[in-house]
């Protein structure tokens, strides 16, 4: 499969979800390059789902535009798919029909049909699982299949919210690094919501803070650490204090009365100060 | 390949255990119909032996018996099949091709489920028999009355066991269908029809059982065809036997077209058993 990524441009991009609602987030401004992968780490609430769905074109922004190179993002598309925190299988497909079924929609002859299903099931390691009821299988197999399903439409942008925040570990663990070598290889843009600092560190080349309420970015770093990455390697080490320092920074500038928090592996959800 | 071979293991084991219970369980189905049989057959005997009843002797399990050959070559229990079936398909299908949209519609739009719901209860708790007279009045042939009728009583059943399906549908499938590409026609053919078929057809079963049981009655009146007819017809010839031959065949049919729904349910069902 050849895919090739997409420069992103977010021009002061504003929503409210209904008039009389409060702003969710105000005046965000983004760009990144081809190929780039994005981390964007933030407290509950302060409007991440909401920025990837407008950017997957689920949900129209109050105000501002989403360009892909020259398009402009106004509906949802196989060209910029989104991957959610549970896998959201067809489960009366078996795992190949609901790789394919993007590909089903677009109208595709079989036999080509099959092939690209096959390309993306062996970039997720899971050739052998074809035929298998998706309800067989483990969590971490299921967002493989979703990932699939995703990759088989050689997306230049995959949009992924705390997509591994429901698996365990070692599962997380080997999806971050199946995930950003993927991507790697193939080239496509990825921009990941996440509360694991771990996460955005294993996972990022430039790692995006937002914060506040209306949500804003209120820092950035350049995650420039060579691949793979492993969680124990001091440089990894180091950056990580990096962006938790950023973070709560962030944090106490802009506390907000939400409760769910970023956290670390061991524990999850529970670091960070109140101000 | 190594995945495969346990789940093989299993499925040997499981269809092995398939075959065990399905031998005890032909030996319980056919000691259950013996134990009718016996039932009827002693029911007949007193019926015989009494001095007053003694005439009503062919209600018996063994004349009806004889009966069968006579009723078959003369073509009576044929042409009733074909009579009464010709009226439960037409009303079955009425049913569906009303009942199927009008459940989609409860089960999408809040609208028009808080507005239709006090209606269709109301209209849900009218016996079907009840539009008797009406429908007399309304149609021109007792026949279209009579399919009115079964309409009327599978209508219902359908319509609310569709909503309810679609009431279990996970919303996030259409937003990962839509993300995929699906237009609206997919979503309807690929997502929802799949989605809920196991539980339209629970509701054809069920307008089936109820559709079955009007129908019989419906046909006493009016109408000179049907098993309701034939059975009203034996009475007033005083031939017992051929009575009891079609209440016989009655509910033969009815069990044969209960399973054949029993069939398809299980055909369409997707979710995994727990075992
Ligand atoms: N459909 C909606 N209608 C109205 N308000 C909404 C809707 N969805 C989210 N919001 C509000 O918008 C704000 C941002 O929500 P969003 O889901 O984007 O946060 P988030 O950063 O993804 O949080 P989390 O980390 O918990 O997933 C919240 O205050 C939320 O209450
Ligand atoms: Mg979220």
């Amino acid at each position: 499969m050849s895919i090739r990524g997409v420069r992103i441009k977010i021009q002061e991009l504003s929503h409210r979800y209904t008039p009389k609602s409060p702003v969710t987030f105000d005046k965000v401004n983004l760009d990144a390059k081809q190929g780039e992968i994005i981390v964007i780490i933030g407290r509950s609430g302060c409007g991440k789902s909401t920025l990837l769905h407008i950017l997957a074109g689920l949900l129209r922004p109050t105000d501002g535009t989403v360009y892909l190179d020259d398009t402009l993002v106004t509906a949802p598309s196989p060209q910029w798919v989104m991957m959610f925190q549970a896998p959201h299988l067809f489960p009366w497909m078996q795992v190949s029909q609901n790789v394919g079924i993007g590909l089903r929609f677009a109208g595709w002859d079989e036999t080509k049909m099959s092939d690209r299903v096959a390309d993306a099931l062996s970039l997720v390691d899971l050739q052998d699982y074809a035929d298998n009821n998706v309800q067989d299988l483990s969590g971490g197999q299921q967002q493989r299949v979703a990932l699939a399903r995703s990759l088989v439409m050689e997306p230049e942008l995959l949009l992924l919210d705390e997509p591994f925040s429901a698996l365990d570990a070692f599962t997380r663990a080997s999806l971050q690094h199946d995930v950003r070598s993927i991507a790697k290889r193939l080239g496509f843009n990825v921009v990941i919501v996440t509360h694991d600092i771990d996460e955005a560190v294993l996972m990022a080349d430039r790692a995006l803070i937002m914060a506040g309420s209306p949500g804003k970015i209120y820092d950035e770093l350049e995650v420039n650490l060579p691949d793979p990455r492993e969680r124990q390697d001091p440089a990894v080490q180091a950056m990580r204090a990096r962006l938790m320092e950023a973070f709560q920074n962030a944090a106490n500038e802009h506390p907000s009365a939400s409760s769910k928090d970023v956290g670390d592996d061991s524990k999850p959800h529970s670091v960070t100060q109140h101000a | 390949m190594s995945d495969g071979a346990p789940s093989v293991g299993i499925g040997e084991s499981r269809s092995f255990r398939a075959l065990k219970t399905s031998g005890r369980g032909l030996s319980n189905f056919f000691g259950g119909l013996a134990i009718l049989f016996t039932l009827w057959w002693i029911g007949g005997y007193l019926i015989s032996i009494n001095p007053s009843t003694t005439h009503f002797a062919a209600f018996g399990p063994i004349p009806t018996f004889k009966a069968f050959p006579e009723l078959w070559s003369s073509g009576t229990i044929q042409s009733a099949i074909a009579a009464s079936g010709y009226r439960l398909g037409i009303g079955l299908l009425i049913a569906i091709i009303l009942g199927v949209p009008i459940g989609i519609l409860m089960g999408r739009s809040k609208k028009f489920r808080e507005m239709s719901n006090s209606p269709f209860q109301l209209l849900r708790m009218i016996s079907p028999l009840a539009w008797m007279p009406l429908a007399v009045v309304v149609f021109a042939t007792w026949n279209q009355s009579i399919i009115f009728l079964i309409a009327i009583a599978s209508l219902w059943p359908i319509a609310f066991a569709t909503a309810a399906g679609l009431a279990k549908v996970d919303p996030a499938w259409f937003k990962v269908a839509r993300n995929l590409g699906a237009k609206p026609l997919h979503l309807l053919t690929k997502i929802i029809m799949p989605a809920i078929s196991f539980d339209v057809f629970t509701g054809i079963r069920l307008a089936l059982g109820v559709a079955w049981i009007v129908l019989v009655p419906a046909e006493y009146l009016g109408v000179t065809s049907g098993l309701g007819y034939s059975i009203e017809d034996a009475r007033e010839t005083l031939s017992y036997d051929h009575l009891t031959a079609i209440v016989l065949v009655i509910g033969a049919i009815g069990y044969i077209l209960d399973s054949t729904c029993v069939l398809f349910i299980k055909r369409f069902s997707w979710h995994h058993a727990e075992s």
